[in-house]
């Protein structure tokens, strides 16, 4: 099953998977986590993958993200295959592309918020100023602070902000409000909307919160490791207007 | 098996890299413990065996001739129990294709029967029959060390004449248990050699027919010795008597119990030393491994655990480490043991066997030091993660605070980017962490420095000894004291560039209640052979009129100071009493001594002109020929060349030396590395987390070694000069308690020790590096993204 058009089709393909498995051996069981996923993703899409827990979404995304490798099928990115490549690729292709933001925000608790971006930016090509970054996700007055001074929804800002201050071509996010409350994870997706749309870098989110999903140009839809359904959102909702 | 205790060895097994290294930690400490107290033990009971068994005598007197009937008016002094008179010469021996002096004591053997007091142990051969002329036995070291068997031939130039003699038996005996020839400053088996005949044969050569120069006793049990010495001291006084003495005088014992001593001493501060450091480590890595199950302690109390129960968990769990590491410890101090007890047995003392000994006590005192510092790290953390609510402990870690590091607060840390700042700030975020992480780092190098310390210290001895203090090729003794005209003729010999004349008067030095039985010294004041040396090692003249003293002598075992007026009581010719002012200390690492002016001396001794012997220096090349006509010389009795002398010794230490290094090294090596590579593999469960994190970011693995290890090479780096300073104070708490009278330790620490107790730690650091390289490739990246803690 092909994704129907994409919201603009003028935008290129980022990444294009075909034919994804997964198998996990876990001791004398086999977990067929993937079995057959077919999926492009163009630039500027928000996209949000829905389904339970053990769907296979995080597999999914750990490895569109270069985390881990595919049983089978091919994944490229742009006009790279990430299937094959060398962990040194890989962690050259996390370093130049891939922003990840986690359920528990992953902050270096001995380093600052601006700090925190910082170690991202020294490593990257042509990053933002860390200022900026923090300035985009709104924490512009508390960038000398350390995370131990901060609350979990900024806390998950300021991973946001070290996500995207590299300029990444994807931005990954796997349950950002998983751990925080309502009200602050809809902080938490503004921000995520605002980047999206200011900065044009193709978001993919996971949930497991249906609610969500309404803030999607596309949703799809996981189940048993297989694509269950994709549906463009004709209106996306504005992530303030979300509520679970 | 209740699921807590199969956890337990599941736990085990999971963390086996860290049990190993905590084991090894307490197995350096338990393992020198156990060396040095059942080498002691041995050496004691085996002592103690061997004097009882070969009636080793307690009151032995020389003197100069006794007609043998003056033996019943000894034997009927009260609380003698039993006696035995000897003929007793110093003899020069000749042995073919060995052209160095060599000097012996020949001892006489009663003709017939076994000897009443100081039986020799034959190793080999039989003792010699009775009446025989030529037969002689020899002490094992001096037959070992030149190859004599049974059968084969000697020569002994006894009173001047050359008596050739038959080897039939090799001997060890409780009187010469400790082989040294008189003023010689160490043993030399080749060069000294003492040896035993019949009576008759010996006193017939010697002009003691019917005579004795030298007897022994043992007490009745409720005798005084001191009441008995004066006793014998009143009947030999007409004979010549040179003062009687106890077993704490006697030559060999009193080496043998310094030596003991000094064992013992090592036996103490050594393992303190080591078992210290291994309980403070085992208590800093424990408490932080401990720190680490927070979150699994949290689980068990809400399954309803009592703290109890758990504590007894995480005790169980230290005391199976502390356990492997005390029973590796005892095996290994075991076999260190028995190798150090042979060592000793080979170069130092001479026992006929040895009884080695493993006291059951010795293993519980190191398994209660170890089980106790395990149990007190433990329980600190255990206690710790106890008191938090169930909830809290299971809840993830709030993002522990930091703050911008001092450096950084002083304006530098735009020179340092985020991975840097991250080391920085750990490292200060927990001060006392990371102090104890430098103080265990830099005890492994200390120990290092302790351990090879020995080598610089005993060449320094030496050189100071033989460079500065006594610095003759040669020192001969004469038969008796002579007149100082003596010394032209010496002169006079081809191949002697210089001679200096000493006096050397046997005496007890008497201070109060304070007592020492050795010699006075007379030397020249302008010598430029034998010198005294001032505290800062310069030679220093002698002043006329007075006595100085070895600081040791004076401060520790006389207690006088300069303006003090010592008692001296000679113990030759007719023993006169004198006064004589304590004018001066000198520093002196081997012996003690205590010195006068040659002519002061001889004006206190009411003589003219008298040596004892003299000190030749001689043109390189000569020696041969020289020795040869010395040997000639009938009232030439003993001679000690210095440069063979040093060189026997340093054979004779030299596995000693071998020996302490390699357990050193072992040992603070092990000690080294197991707390190295606990204190990285500790960070990295601290850490790992944060490090997976930043891998996902796309740090590459090298970045994230740069946080982890780094920070291990900057404590390591701060923990090398820290390390220094311990070792400086160890070999200091060592040369405070090795003090004895054979030798004071300098406190000389060499470049090598520096090199050594640095090299200790980065080697470890640099091992401990390449495992935790190896497991920063197994990071876990997927489970951080899911999971918290």
């Amino acid at each position: 099953m092909i994704g129907r058009m994409p919201p603009d089709n003028a935008n290129p393909a980022v990444f294009v998977a075909r034919g994804l498995t997964k198998v996990y051996r876990m001791g004398e069981v086999e977990v067929r986590a993937l079995r057959g996923i077919d999926l492009t993703l163009y630039r500027g899409e928000l996209v949000v993958l829905l389904g339970p827990s053990g769907s296979g979404k995080s597999t999914l995304l750990n490895i569109l993200g270069g985390l881990d490798a595919p049983s089978g099928g091919e994944v490229r990115y742009l006009d790279h295959a990430l299937t094959g490549a060398s962990e040194a690729e890989l962690t050259r292709f996390r370093r130049e592309h891939v922003g990840f933001v986690f359920q528990f925000y992953n902050l270096i608790p001995s380093l600052t918020a601006r700090e925190n971006v910082a170690a991202v930016t020294e490593i990257s090509e042509s990053p933002m100023r860390p200022e900026d970054a923090l300035a985009l996700v709104g924490l512009g007055n508390r960038l000398d602070h350390f995370p131990a001074q901060l609350s979990g929804g900024e806390q998950q800002r300021v991973a946001i902000a070290r996500a995207v201050a590299k300029n990444p071509a994807v931005l990954l996010c796997d349950e950002p409000t998983g751990a925080l409350d309502s009200a602050t994870g809809v902080v938490v997706l503004e921000v995520l909307e605002k980047v999206n749309r200011e900065l044009g870098t193709l978001t993919v989110l996971i949930t497991h919160n249906a609610g969500i999903a309404d803030m999607a140009d596309r949703v799809i839809r996981l189940s048993d490791g297989q694509i269950a359904e994709i549906h463009s959102n004709a209106v996306k909702k504005a992530a303030r207007e979300l509520s679970w | 098996m209740r699921a807590l205790d199969r956890k337990l060895f599941r736990d085990l097994w999971h963390l086996r890299g860290q049990v190993l290294a905590i084991a090894a930690v307490i197995m350096g400490g338990v393992a020198t413990m156990v060396m040095s107290l059942s080498t002691y033990d041995s050496l004691t009971t085996t002592r103690d065996r061997f004097y009882a068994e070969y009636r080793f005598a307690e009151v032995f007197a020389g003197l100069k001739r006794a007609p043998e009937p003056v033996a019943e008016r000894l034997a009927a002094i009260p609380g003698v129990e039993r006696l035995e008179t000897r003929v007793k010469a110093g003899v020069k021996l000749e042995v073919e294709g060995f052209s160095d002096p060599i000097t012996g004591q020949l001892l006489s053997l009663p003709d017939v029967g076994e000897a009443q007091l100081n039986r020799l142990h034959l190793k080999r051969g039989r003792t010699v029959q009775s009446w025989s002329a030529d037969e002689v036995v020899l002490s094992d070291t001096f037959a070992d060390a030149h190859g004599f068997q049974p059968g084969d031939t000697l020569v002994a130039i006894i009173n001047g004449k050359r008596n050739r003699l038959t080897v039939v038996g090799v001997a060890v005996s409780p009187e010469y248990v400790y082989q040294i020839a008189p003023g010689s400053m160490f043993p030399d088996f080749k060069r000294y050699g003492v040896l035993w005949m019949g009576r008759s044969a010996l006193a017939a050569a010697y002009d003691m027919d019917g005579a004795f120069n030298h007897v022994s006793f043992t007490l009745a049990r409720d005798a005084r010795e001191q009441d008995v010495i004066d006793r014998v001291d009143a009947v030999l006084a007409t004979y010549g008597g040179t003062g009687a003495y106890g077993r704490k005088d006697q030559f060999s014992n009193r080496f043998l119990s310094e030596e003991l001593k000094q064992l013992k001493t090592m036996a103490t501060v050594f393992p303190a030393i080591f078992l210290g450091v291994a309980a403070f480590l085992l208590n800093v890595v424990l408490s932080r491994l401990i720190a680490l199950q927070r979150e699994q302690i949290a689980v068990l109390k809400a399954f309803g655990y009592r703290y109890l129960t758990i504590g007894m968990h995480y005790v169980k769990l230290v005391l199976l480490m502390a356990a492997l590491g005390v029973a590796a410890g005892v095996a290994l101090g075991a076999w260190f043991g028995q190798g150090l007890a042979h060592v000793y047995t080979e170069t130092t003392f001479r026992f006929p066997y040895l009884d080695y000994q493993l006291d059951p006590g010795v293993v519980v005192i190191a398994f209660a030091v170890g089980a106790l510092a395990a149990i007190s790290g433990t329980l600190q953390s255990v206690a710790r993660a106890v008191r938090l609510q169930p909830a809290e402990g299971m809840r993830p870690d709030m993002p522990e605070a930091y703050r911008a590091t001092l450096v950084e607060r002083i304006g530098l840390q735009r020179w340092f980017a985020a991975p840097t700042r991250m080391i920085l700030r750990h490292i200060e975020r927990r001060p006392l962490k990371s102090l104890l992480t430098v103080l265990g780092i830099a005890c492994a190098c200390g120990l290092m420095m302790v351990g090879n310390y020995q080598r610089g210290a005993i060449d320094f001895m030496v050189d100071v000894q033989f460079r500065q203090a006594a610095r003759e090729d040669l020192a001969l003794a004469f038969i008796e004291p002579t007149s100082g005209r003596a010394l032209h003729e010496l002169a006079a010999l081809p191949g002697v560039d210089h001679v200096e004349g000493f006096r050397d008067v046997p005496a007890i030095l008497r201070f109060g209640p304070y007592r020492h039985r050795g010699a006075i010294f007379g030397i020249q004041p302008e010598g430029e052979l034998h010198r005294s040396l001032d505290r800062n090692l310069q030679p220093v003249a002698v002043p006329p009129g007075g006595v100085v003293l070895t600081d040791h002598l004076a401060n520790e075992i006389l207690h006088v100071k300069p303006g003090d007026m010592l008692t001296v009581e000679v113990l030759e010719g007719s023993r006169p009493v004198r006064q004589v002012p304590v004018l001066g200390i000198t520093r002196q690492f081997l012996g003690v001594s205590a010195y006068m002016q040659q002519d002061s001396l001889n004006a206190l001794m009411r003589e003219g002109s008298t040596v004892s012997g003299a000190y030749l220096a001689v043109q390189p090349g000569t020696e041969t020929e020289l020795y040869a006509r010395l040997h000639e010389r009938p009232r030439v009795l003993g001679m000690i060349a210095n440069k063979a002398a040093m060189q026997s010794f340093y054979a004779t230490i030299g596995e000693f030396i071998l020996f302490y290094n390699l357990v050193a090294t072992l040992l603070a090596g092990a000690i080294g590395f197991g707390v190295v590579y606990n204190s990285a593999r500790i960070s990295l469960s601290e850490r790992g987390r944060e490090l997976a994190s930043l891998r996902v970011l796309g740090f590459t693995r090298g970045e994230i070694a740069y946080i982890l290890l780094g920070e291990l090479a900057l404590l390591t780096l701060a923990a090398i000069p820290v390390g220094f300073v311990v070792g400086i104070g160890l070999v200091g708490i060592l040369v405070v308690a090795f003090q004895s009278e054979l030798y004071r330790l300098p406190l000389i620490l060499t470049p090598e020790n520096y090199a050594m107790g640095a090299s200790v730690v980065i080697v470890s650091a640099l091992l401990s590096g390449l495992l935790l390289w190896r497991r920063l490739g197994r990071l876990d990246l997927v489970a951080v993204l899911k999971t918290r803690e």
